[in-house]
């Protein structure tokens, strides 16, 4: 479904041009993959070049078997991807109902709205007239982008780090929104995280570490090595310590 | 005389009217009275000493609508009217202002509406102002509203105003006086495109105790067109005012924003703020990411921020 082919993607520097992505190949027909690794380490830019908001410097992008390096954002959206982002966008007048409708790109009713609203743990009538602007907590922005990227309903979702900024309630719900859309979608989702409880129920995990892959397998398999690195923690990995210590 | 298509289209932008509304109203065109009628309530009569209306609300009148719509249609046209609004001891009421200009022809057209807002004791009022120009000929098309405001105390006046299309030129002058526990609300949108030029200016006086003020603009400018926001919150008094302009910059276009405040008073509480910037990127990149085209999505922005 989708498949880069020796991408690389460099910026100038101070230092001179730095490389970001490292000639990274990759297939993905997997259903629930998880993008794991240090941070700084190119995954949330891998997930900029599959949405088409950075060009690759060099390599190819096809999805579906069709060349989309060179399509823009608005091209590659139409053709089924979702982007969900790590730091959800602020609008000034623009209501939450406005964007889920924009997302779902038909006429939805305030019913619809609302549903799209519950998955995600929003009392849906609190929320449907709310602008998204200061008001909203970054917490709540992170939920309705996330309703805005189930509302799309596409081939292809990728989520940005969906868990920064959600509390502990609202993480247990978000796990059974991924997994919601695992069984309701026929679409594949593909997830940086660095959380254990989402690596768990990936299909596949993929370390990225200096803009390479340095590690590709099976979720079951490779999430054993991995736990207890900053690649996999736990929901508090400082309480956890602190209570140990107690 | 009777409006044809192209008047009616102007009142429907303008005042939401399909047809000749039921309460009071006085519909002025090309500078002289089109129609009229007065409630039980609300009596509407012409000036005698210059061109204009005074506008009489009982006390106590409650839930009525009072629509004063201006339609400019002739070209070279210079309209100047005065328009006085006594509003009664308690009275509730909702005034529907607004001027549309079509303006085909080559010279320029002009309205310039001097409304004076006269608010007694407890009188709430909503005012709702449109201003819209359309036409295709290379005549201007101007307006110059200014809106004076007196609130007695315990009176409550919320002004919505919005020009967002077609209009050359404009010199909105707003100035306010509050009484005791008055309150002020102003939203005013506009938008200009072309090589348009839009002035506001506001002055609030607070004078009452415990009396409250909040100003709003928000804006777009679109093309070469220049836009700049004055407003003067004075505090005299214990009171709250806050001042705010908020604009969106687009292609080369200018904006000056200009908030002035001036306590004279140790319990007056006055805030300002002020942000001019372009859109950002990464709305329009969130909106792309929905698919919508980049056009599409600045669109969306602007209307949002506009709504």
């Amino acid at each position: 479904m989708l498949e880069l082919k020796n991408v690389s993607f460099r910026v100038d520097s101070e230092t001179g041009e730095k490389e970001i992505i490292d000639n990274v190949s990759l297939k993905i027909d997997e259903r629930f993959v998880a993008l794991t690794g240090p941070n700084g380490g190119g995954k949330s830019t891998l997930a900029k070049l599959i949405m088409g908001i950075y060009q690759p410097t060099e390599g190819k992008i096809y999805f579906n078997g069709e060349d989309i390096t060179a399509k823009t954002i608005t091209e590659r959206a139409q053709m089924g991807i979702t982007f969900a982002f790590q730091q959800p966008v602020r609008f000034k007048g623009i209501t939450v109902s406005d964007l889920i409708t924009l997302a779902s790109g038909k006429k939805l009713n305030t019913a619809q709205v609302c549903n799209y609203l519950s998955e995600v743990g929003l009392c849906a009538r609190d929320y449907v007239d709310r602008e998204v602007n200061e008001s909203l907590s970054g917490g709540e922005l992170k939920r309705i982008e996330i309703a805005m990227a189930m509302a799309r309903g596409t081939e292809l979702t990728v989520f940005d780090e969906p868990e920064a900024g959600i509390d502990l309630w609202s993480f247990k719900n978000l796990i059974s929104v991924f997994q919601k859309m695992y069984e309701k979608t026929n679409g594949s989702i593909i997830i940086i995280s660095h959380q254990e409880r989402i690596l768990n129920i990936a299909d596949r995990i993929i370390v990225i570490a200096d803009g390479k892959i340095a590690d590709d397998g099976k979720g079951k398999e490779l999430l054993p090595n991995l736990l207890g690195t900053q690649n996999a923690t736990d929901t508090c990995a400082v309480l956890k310590n602190k209570v140990e210590m107690d | 005389m009777a409006l044809d298509n192209m008047q009616m289209n102007l009142l429907k932008t303008i005042a939401d009217l399909e047809k000749v509304p039921d309460g009071a109203f006085n519909i002025r065109l090309n500078g002289g009275l089109e129609s009229r009628n007065n409630t039980e309530n609300i009596t509407i009569e012409t000036k005698a000493d210059k061109p204009g209306i005074d506008i009489y609300i009982k006390a106590g009148t409650k839930n009525e609508r009072v629509d004063i719509p201006v339609i400019v249609s002739k070209t070279g046209l210079k309209d100047l009217v005065y328009n006085d609004f006594y509003v009664g001891e308690g009275a509730d009421v909702l005034i529907v202002a607004g001027c549309g200009i079509h303006n085909d022809g080559s010279e320029k057209s002009e309205h310039d509406g001097i409304h004076a807002f006269h608010l007694a004791k407890n009188a709430k009022v909503k005012y709702v102002e449109k201003h819209y120009g359309e036409g295709e000929g290379t005549g201007e098309r101007i307006l110059n509203p200014t809106t004076e405001v007196e609130i007695a105390e315990g009176g409550y006046l919320e002004m919505e105003t919005a020009q967002i299309k077609g209009v050359d030129s404009t010199k909105r002058v707003t100035r306010a006086v509050l009484g005791d526990k008055a309150t002020l609300i102003i939203h005013e949108k506009i938008m200009t495109h072309g090589k348009q030029s839009a002035e506001t200016d506001f002055a609030v006086d607070m004078n009452g105790k415990d009396c409250g003020a909040h100003v709003v603009s928000r804006s777009v400018a679109k093309d070469n067109s220049h836009q700049h926001f004055t407003s003067l919150i004075n505090g005299n008094n214990q009171c709250n005012g806050h001042t705010e302009c908020d604009a969106i910059i687009m292609d080369g276009a200018t904006v000056t924003a200009d908030p002035k405040l001036t306590a004279n008073h140790v319990d007056a509480a006055l805030i300002h703020e002020a942000a001019i910037g372009k859109i950002a990127g990464e709305q329009l990149i969130k909106l792309m990411s929905l698919g919508l085209s980049e056009k599409e999505a600045e669109e969306q922005i602007i209307n949002g921020f506009l709504k």
